[in-house]
């Protein structure tokens, strides 16, 4: 079983049935189950999410990509801030990066009222934390490869030499 | 008068193509899902778009040289090497408005009256009436599905080739899916080198190819003397509306071509030429990621054949399966399909002798509709 095929895959379209998996990859269904498990009890494979459009949702979803500029001393290190603010469930994604600021943070609330809160509320008194700067998501116009707009038809001839 | 009247014979006697008939049919159809197109379902590849808009701001809408821009040729004769082809792109080279119109310069160049153009059936639909209209004398040359499709010495020698001007070859090979690895071209090269036959290959689906590399009959002793290779953007890149392709082969061959070209079409399209160099230049991965995601369908498309207990030979290459059609009758299947559950495919006796009693099936389509594709597919063979 070729397991980056099988990523692959996943990548593509996570909610194929292992048999509809097992036969695009030319594999046996079981092989494909034990692979896939091994996948997710190594932590390779950590979930299965749907990529959603909020623009096409009812309900207010409001996001927000925030900069953290954090100053570490000797006994704490990045990790340990990180854990910190991983923990909080409003926190959808956590990154340390290169540049001007350290970490960068996605958070989802129902209002800008909620994040900002939670920001100066939660983020921002973290001894470590120096500066936060918060950028409310507008619109947004592709998520994990896949494109929001309204797509294109086919507009193929239906048969063509 | 009426100019009805006065249609040429080479034209009047080429019969209306079956596969228009089929796609009249199918557009009766609401809601069908097809897979009986020919052409990829993804979009060119946006570096390549890219840099078609950039030429036309740039206002690059003249003709380009007869034989296509000088990077462009530099640009192919670089990538052909790959496939062990090496050709000079100062006179070997010629770009042309679809590998269509190479084939049919190809023609014109190397057919006189009378001549002989073997054709391996079944077959993409252009070569028959491609011979025709140059005065050509079409051999059809069936292969068989217990070769997978593939044309061997044996095949050549029951139809008369022997006797023939021209051979034309398709590997990978619209409609069947089928290859033909070095070994299998060599039996073909030492029948064309012994019965002195000029080949005309068709390689546009060389990058389509699933279970090996792609293998071309140009590459064999003594055969680039004598044969002119096709290909193109439409497929590997989904570039078919762009509309462009190239030819390769000895100078005199490109030169005969050549002329007829720059009185024909002049040049071809000058912004599509910009979107192939970029393509040559920066595409090679979003190439290989469709070729991955073919592949998948492919190896779907076969392993659902299997379970309904439909024959279908491991086509390995293009975007296309040739399963039987489960009663033998593969019109009558294909339009009870169309009928019954609204899924287009075509059937195998549009391409000729040896493709009755099979369907093309064309997976250049999404995972989704293939997958409610193949679900009608078992619900019309076991209703």
């Amino acid at each position: 079983m070729d397991k980056q095929s099988l990523l692959d895959l996943l990548r593509h379209d996570a909610r194929e049935s292992v048999d509809d998996i097992a036969r695009q990859l030319g594999a046996d269904a079981d092989a494909v189950a034990a692979a896939l498990e091994e996948l997710e009890d190594d932590g390779v494979v950590r979930g299965y999410q749907a990529v959603v459009d909020w623009n096409r949702v009812d309900d207010e979803h409001v996001r927000a990509q925030v900069e953290v500029d954090v100053e570490l001393d000797r006994e704490t290190g990045y990790e340990q801030i990180a854990r910190r603010i991983a923990r909080f469930p409003e926190v959808a994604t956590l990154r340390l990066v290169s540049g001007d600021y350290d970490f960068f943070i996605e958070v989802e609330g129902d209002s800008m009222h909620d994040i900002s809160n939670f920001i100066s509320e939660r983020i921002a008194p973290i001894p470590e934390v120096t500066k936060t700067v918060t950028h409310f998501v507008m619109d947004s116009y592709k998520e994990e490869g896949i494109e929001l707009g309204d797509g294109d038809d086919d507009d193929r001839l239906s048969v063509s030499p | 008068m009426t100019l009805g009247d006065h249609i040429s014979d080479r034209v009047e006697t080429v019969p209306p193509s079956g596969i228009r008939r089929f796609f009249e049919l199918a557009e009766e159809v609401d809601d069908v899902i097809s897979l009986g197109v020919g052409e990829p379902d993804f979009s060119a590849p946006w570096a390549a778009r890219t840099a078609a808009i950039d030429s036309l701001e740039r206002g690059k809408t003249s003709y380009t040289s007869n034989r296509g821009m000088r990077e462009l040729r530099e640009a192919i004769s670089e990538r052909v090497t790959r496939y062990g082809q090496e050709y000079d792109p100062e006179n070997e080279i010629i770009v042309t408005t679809g590998a269509s119109e190479a084939v049919d310069l190809a023609f014109r160049a190397f057919v006189d009256d009378g001549d002989v153009v073997a054709i391996p059936q079944p077959s993409y639909i252009s070569y028959t009436p491609g011979a025709i209209f140059a005065g050509g004398d079409p051999l059809p040359v069936p292969t068989y599905a217990e070769d997978e499709f593939k044309l061997t010495r044996e095949g050549l020698e029951a139809a008369g080739a022997d006797e023939a001007d021209v051979l034309v070859l398709c590997y990978p090979n619209n409609p069947t899916g089928a290859v033909m690895t070095d070994e299998e071209l060599a039996d073909v090269a030492a029948f064309v080198r012994e019965h002195d036959l000029v080949v005309l290959s068709d390689e546009i689906y060389a990058d389509l190819r699933y279970e090996d590399d792609h293998a071309s009959i140009a590459t064999h002793p003594g055969m680039r003397d004598r044969t002119v290779v096709f290909n193109g953007f439409s497929k590997a890149y989904a570039m078919t509306g762009l509309r462009l392709g190239y030819a390769m082969g000895p100078p005199e061959a490109i030169d005969a071509m050549n002329k007829v070209h720059q009185y024909a079409m002049l040049s071809a399209p000058t912004t599509a030429q910009y979107a192939a160099l970029e393509a040559l230049r920066s595409c090679d991965d979003a190439v290989d990621e469709m070729r991955r995601e073919y592949d998948r369908r492919r190896r779907f498309v076969l392993a659902r054949f299997e379970e309904m207990g439909i024959d279908c030979f491991e086509a390995k290459g293009a975007f296309y399966v040739f399963p039987e059609a489960p009663d033998g009758d593969d019109e009558a299947f294909a339009e009870g399909l169309l009928e019954e559950q609204n899924v287009a495919l075509v059937p195998g006796s549009v391409f000729g002798e040896g493709g009755e009693g099979h369907l093309r099936v064309s997976y250049a389509t999404s995972m989704r509709e293939l997958r409610e594709a193949m679900d009608r597919i078992e619900a019309y063979v076991n209703g």
